[in-house]
């Protein structure tokens, strides 16, 4: 019977949203321009890349994850890490062949960050800038501070 | 360089809100001027979209940092792509004027 109301209420209510991806290195670039370009194709509307799309390609092509890894990296599910790739191929193939410019922007996202403990003041931070290391504890500023690996 | 942090009451002595969405006042310490200012929390007995709210609010402030007891999922995440700070404080019997004054001592020490 549960089954049957859950089923009827999703059929009624707003789509379910779409689940924040974690993004480990943002993109160096804004974007690709083509070169050598006919003057009437140049003003064509630029493909955007979603940062998230531009993340799948990065893990997938580059560091040569699988889609299960990957998908694990980014937090989502292994279907949607799919469908994120696929579009990205899609957009990527559509930009090459039309000439367009490629811009990396936008797309639900967030930054992973790592989280410090501080043993004097037994407080809990993380940091602000990806890669960059804490030197104190941003409350009390003693230096008696021990990264947390789980996830807070 | 401003921080936020969350309080149960007005007063230097009240203590931390460990919830950070439906916390009843915000503290904004200010370490340039050394101002301490108390704001009610609008948005702690919403149905629902408090925690959001409130994001929107220390965003609009220009906070750098935050304290509180505990952040949601969905907090984190947002306030790791603001790129600001979050600090947790486990222990319910810190009050305001405590942590200001950790603050102050870490500030003038790295002065």
């Amino acid at each position: 019977m549960f089954s049957i109301f859950v089923v009827n209420k999703c059929s009624f209510s707003m789509p379910r949203n779409i689940m924040p991806r974690k993004i480990l290195n943002p993109p160096v670039i804004k974007g690709f321009k083509p070169y050598g370009l006919e003057l009437s194709e140049s003003s064509s509307e630029p493909v955007v890349l979603l940062f998230e799309e531009y993340e799948a390609l990065r893990l997938c092509d580059y560091d040569g994850y699988n889609h299960n890894q990957a998908s694990i990296a980014m937090n989502v599910s292994r279907p949607t890490f799919t469908r994120i790739y696929a579009s990205v191929r899609k957009k990527i193939a559509s930009a090459f062949v039309e000439g367009r410019q490629i811009s990396i922007e936008g797309g639900k996202i967030y930054f992973d960050s790592s989280w410090y403990h501080c043993e004097s003041c037994s407080c809990y931070f993380n940091d602000q800038e990806i890669g960059e290391t804490i030197p104190q504890c941003a409350l009390c500023g003693s230096a008696y501070i021990s990264k947390v690996d789980a996830e807070l | 360089m401003k921080i936020a942090i969350t309080s149960t009451g007005t007063s230097l002595e009240s203590k931390i809100d460990m919830r950070f969405g439906r916390c009843s006042y915000f503290v904004i310490y200010d370490d340039m001027i050394g101002s301490i200012e108390f704001i009610p929390n609008s948005a702690n007995d919403a149905e629902q979209g408090a925690g959001i709210a409130a994001v929107e609010f220390i965003a609009k402030k220009n906070v750098d940092k935050v304290i509180s007891g505990e952040f949601g999922i969905k907090i984190k995440s947002l306030l790791d792509s603001l790129k600001i700070q979050m600090i947790m404080v486990k222990l319910p019997d810190r009050t305001i004027g405590e942590l200001i004054e950790l603050l102050k001592q870490n500030i003038s020490k790295n002065k």
